[in-house]
């Protein structure tokens, strides 16, 4: 494994990564694709399922078949689902954020409505339309044997790609228009994995060429260890820098000190009468 | 013989055993008669006038704190691997600088704790600073003979803004780098020699590896070193000039009302020193401020949002983010004016406003008088809304470098926020200006009319051919006399543009905007009554709707119409 990593470094190591994407792309869609015209019947029955509960469900804003709906006045919008993958569906159901409530600026997270095989279901479903990236397995994701190294390699690709938006401790920020990076702390692993395959919303897809899958693994590894780090030298103040604790000096500190600066003053005045 | 012993003796016995060093001194330099004369000075006493305590005392914790700091500080640019307890850098490069802090952080015993507390107290001293100097200004206090007084706290509040950005940029942090930068980008602002200056600053091309030494000789040994001297002379001539008082029965302009230094003031004063450091080792403890190990080293490529400088840099910060971008060229140089009016321009604007406002006023109102009574800042309306109005401006651009956060914490958006303070930070302040001086010439007007007619007491009689009225408290003399302490005030009269030969008179343009002005400041005020109209109100209640003049302060009606006294 080390070995691998450091042969990442290697001037052809881009060409080779590549071309073996290029490979596993070719490969999954020459498995893929015949499949879903001679799928067996359990994976042809959850489809079924699932376009059962798109038809109610998702369709008034992706239209009957997945494909999008656009429509400026009457406010139903939604884009088309073709090729989005797996993976895209069971992000977006998984944490609340589709269906839509409302049209807002961004989908927000909320109550989770669909049980987990009826998520699974409208992935598959929407999955068997085009393919489009998986739902990653827990190999993909889980970082709880990441050692030291990995954890710090993981910090600097987090600073470097994704901290200009979600902080440097994954409190969020915002961005234009009302659009906002959320808290990323506390994210099941696999949602974040499946965030940075598919890029929700404004956040940039960071596909394999980008950040390759060990490298999606040291990014969950750190946050889960700054998760898991205790709060060193107190409270954290929600992790937003000198704007909370600018507030706490002059609300808590300046706030005591001219309390007790009062109460001195008129204890002044009380003995002298 | 034994007369001769006897002084002696005496001598011997009154001085008891501490007296030999006492004595020593006082007899080489006069020890006694300085130290008499001062531990008995007066200190009046009003909880506004402990605000510059807050900042003497943090001063001294940040001394105390800093020098614990800087044992173990390296200040120095040097590439090194760290190799400390903090797992998540385990065997990054970064700066010994910034390994030295972690290593303070992680792998010295209460270095952490000390860390915080030294941060904590900076914004307090900075806080407690400008607290002090808005007492200071809305009670009328820079006015002479103080006004050197207050020249010397500006520097002391400039100095400290300068001794915090250092401080925060030492660590050498993706924070404190960040801020470099900025701070790197405002030098090259500056029109023409922008450029240079940087160069010359930073020993070379941005960060080069001289900064953090130079400034650390800045942090650690310059500023501190002005900023005790100047404290120092903020002290002697506070003590000079002795303190100002609020006025009240028995205070007038040439005398001082309040406790001597020994015992009260000192218990009192000694008191709230550990108050500070209490308030201020509570903080360090439970609060965690400038996490530097999550930010990480500085590395120009990597950002982080909820990039900010402290508070006291905030109102720049803020000033920056919604600054249009305005850039032109001439010739071959570039001015930016995006950077430089909010970075550079602005702060000079403030200090210059502030430094020039008690001469101004004094011009303006020709009032030249010595004034060791204080004034309410409703007796100022002009000056109150003036104030007012910088508060404003300044709240604004403060929030305008908070815009990120609130858009996350409050939903909204960002862009839309930035247009709305572009807009506010110019209507904001002339209507906090407008509405505070309605309401202290509100509130004057009140105070008047108390003087006059007293209290109203609800309590409502009829007389015997079926009149109504309503019976007044008249004040006590020690209240009336608190509430018209304050001198009346007069516009200056507009004086003739030229003589009656049609010759124009020496000064006569500027003395036309004198006039103007004066108007403009005073000209609104309401006027406390005079003698005359206190006297005629009370001849006209003495019959039978004025009650017993309160010894003290009035305190409503009970249920039964009986005022109530405290
Ligand atoms: C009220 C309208 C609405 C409903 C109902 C709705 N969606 Fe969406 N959906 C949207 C909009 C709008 C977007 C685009 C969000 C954006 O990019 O800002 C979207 C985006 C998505 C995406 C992400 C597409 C991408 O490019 O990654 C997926 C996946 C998705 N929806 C699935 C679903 C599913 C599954 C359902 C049913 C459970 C559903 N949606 C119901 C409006 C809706
Ligand atoms: C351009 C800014 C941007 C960058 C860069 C970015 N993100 Fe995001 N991220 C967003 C936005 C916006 C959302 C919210 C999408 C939504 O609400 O559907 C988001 C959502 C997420 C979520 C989902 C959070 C939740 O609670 O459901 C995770 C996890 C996440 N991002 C991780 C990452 C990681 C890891 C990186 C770096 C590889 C990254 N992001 C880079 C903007 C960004
Ligand atoms: C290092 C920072 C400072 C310290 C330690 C400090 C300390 C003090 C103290 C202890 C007093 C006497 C108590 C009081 O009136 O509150 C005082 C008075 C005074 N300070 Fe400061 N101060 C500082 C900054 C400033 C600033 C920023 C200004 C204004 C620009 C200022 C202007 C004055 C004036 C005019 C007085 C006399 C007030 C009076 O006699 O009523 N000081 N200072």
């Amino acid at each position: 494994m080390r070995s691998l990593s450091t042969h990442r470094r290697h001037p052809l190591a881009g060409v080779l990564v590549l071309l073996l994407g290029l490979v596993v792309l070719g490969g999954l869609y020459s498995v893929l694709a015949p499949r879903s015209a001679e799928a067996d019947s359990t994976d042809e029955a959850l489809i079924d399922d699932g376009r059962q509960l798109f038809l109610v469900g998702c369709a008034s804003c992706h239209g009957l078949n997945a494909d999008g709906i656009e429509q400026q006045d009457g406010g139903q919008y939604g884009p088309s689902l073709v090729g989005v993958g797996a993976a895209a569906v069971d992000f977006q159901v998984g944490t609340g954020r589709m269906p839509l409530a409302q049209n807002s600026q961004q989908a927000p997270e909320k109550a989770v409505i669909y049980t987990d095989d009826e998520t699974a279901a409208l992935a598959t479903y929407v999955a068997s339309l085009s393919p489009g990236p998986a739902i990653p397995t827990e190999e993909d994701y889980d970082a709880s044997d990441a050692s030291r190294e990995e954890v710090v390699e993981g910090r600097e690709t987090w600073l470097t790609n994704c901290s200009a938006c979600h902080n440097s401790v994954g409190a969020g920020g915002a961005l234009g228009d009302g659009r906002y990076a959320p808290p990323v702390l506390g994210t099941d692993p696999k949602y974040v994995y499946e965030a940075m395959l598919t890029g929700p919303q404004s956040m940039p897809v960071f596909n394999d060429a980008l950040l390759d899958p060990e490298e999606k693994r040291t990014i969950i590894a750190y946050l889960e260890t700054l998760e898991a780090e205790p709060q060193y030298g107190g409270a954290g103040l929600g992790g937003f820098g000198p704007v909370t604790e600018g507030l706490a000096a002059w609300l808590v500190g300046m706030g005591a000190l001219v309390a007790v600066a009062t109460w001195i003053g008129a204890t002044a005045v009380r003995a002298r009468q | 013989m034994s007369q001769t012993e006897a002084p002696a003796r005496k001598g011997g016995l009154a001085a008891g055993p501490l007296a030999g060093p006492t004595a020593w001194l006082d007899d080489r330099v006069g020890l006694a008669t300085i130290v008499k004369k001062n531990l008995r000075k007066v200190f009046p006493d009003h909880w506004s006038f402990l605000l510059g305590e807050i900042a003497l005392y943090s001063f001294i914790i940040l001394l105390l704190s800093g020098t614990f700091l800087s044992v173990w500080f390296k200040p120095s640019m040097a590439e090194i691997i760290y190799t400390g307890s903090y797992d998540p850098l385990y065997g990054i490069e970064m700066s010994e600088a910034y390994a030295s802090t972690l290593d303070i952080s992680f792998d010295v015993r209460g270095g952490l704790l000390m860390r915080q507390i030294h941060h904590w107290a900076a914004a307090l001293f900075l806080a407690a600073m400008m607290v002090h100097m808005l007492r200071v200004f809305f009670t009328g206090a820079y006015r002479k003979p103080r006004e050197l007084n207050w020249l010397v706290g500006l520097g002391l509040l400039q100095l400290g803004i300068i001794e915090g950005f250092a401080g925060y940029s030492l660590p050498d942090d993706l924070l404190s780098g960040t801020g470099l930068r900025i701070a790197e980008g405002l030098m090259r602002s500056i029109p023409i020699v922008g450029t240079y200056i940087s160069f010359f600053v930073f020993g070379g091309e941005f960060p080069g590896n001289e900064f953090i030494p130079r400034l650390y000789v800045a942090h650690v040994l310059l500023v501190p070193g002005i900023l005790l001297a100047l404290i120092t002379l903020h002290m002697v001539l506070l003590v000079y000039h002795k303190h100002t008082q609020w006025p009240g029965p028995g205070r007038t302009n040439n005398n001082v009302v309040g406790y001597p230094l020994l015992p009260v003031y000192a218990a009192k004063a000694g008191g709230f020193f550990f108050v500070v450091f209490g308030v201020t080792a509570l903080m360090g403890a439970l609060f965690q401020i400038n996490p530097v190990w999550v930010f990480g080293p500085y590395n120009p490529s990597q950002v982080t949002a909820g990039s900010q400088p402290d508070f006291y840099m905030g109102w720049l910060d803020g000033a920056l983010r919604i600054m249009p971008a305005w850039e032109f060229t001439i010739l071959d140089w570039t001015f930016s004016m995006n950077v430089f009016i909010p970075g550079v321009a602005l702060m000079g604007l403030l200090f210059t406003i502030l430094g020039a406002y008690p001469f101004v006023e004094q011009w303006v109102t020709g009032d030249r008088r010595v004034h060791h009574l204080l004034q309410r800042p409703r007796n100022a309306p002009t000056r109150t809304a003036f104030g007012a109005a910088g508060i404003t401006a300044y709240g604004l651009l403060w929030i305008s470098g908070g815009n990120d956060i609130i858009a996350t914490q409050f939903q909204l958006d960002f862009y839309w926020i930035t247009r709305l303070l572009r807009v506010l930070v110019f209507v904001g302040p002339v209507l906090a200006f407008v509405a505070t001086r309605r309401v202290c010439i509100g509130l004057q007007r009140k105070d008047a009319e108390v003087v006059v007619h007293g209290f109203e007491t609800g309590i409502i009689t009829r007389s015997p051919d079926g009149e109504y009225s309503e019976r007044h408290l008249p004040l006590s003399p020690a209240e009336a006399w608190t509430l018209s302490a304050h001198d009346r005030t007069e516009p200056a009269g507009l004086p003739a543009a030229s003589d009656h030969n049609g010759v124009a008179a020496p000064h006569g343009r500027v003395e036309q905007v004198r006039g103007r002005l004066s108007r403009f400041w005073v000209g609104h005020d309401h006027q406390k009554p005079t003698a005359d109209e206190v006297r005629e109100a009370h001849e006209h209640h003495a019959d039978d709707d004025e009650l017993e003049p309160a010894e003290q302060q009035f305190g409503g009606v009970n249920e039964l119409g009986v005022p109530r006294r405290h």
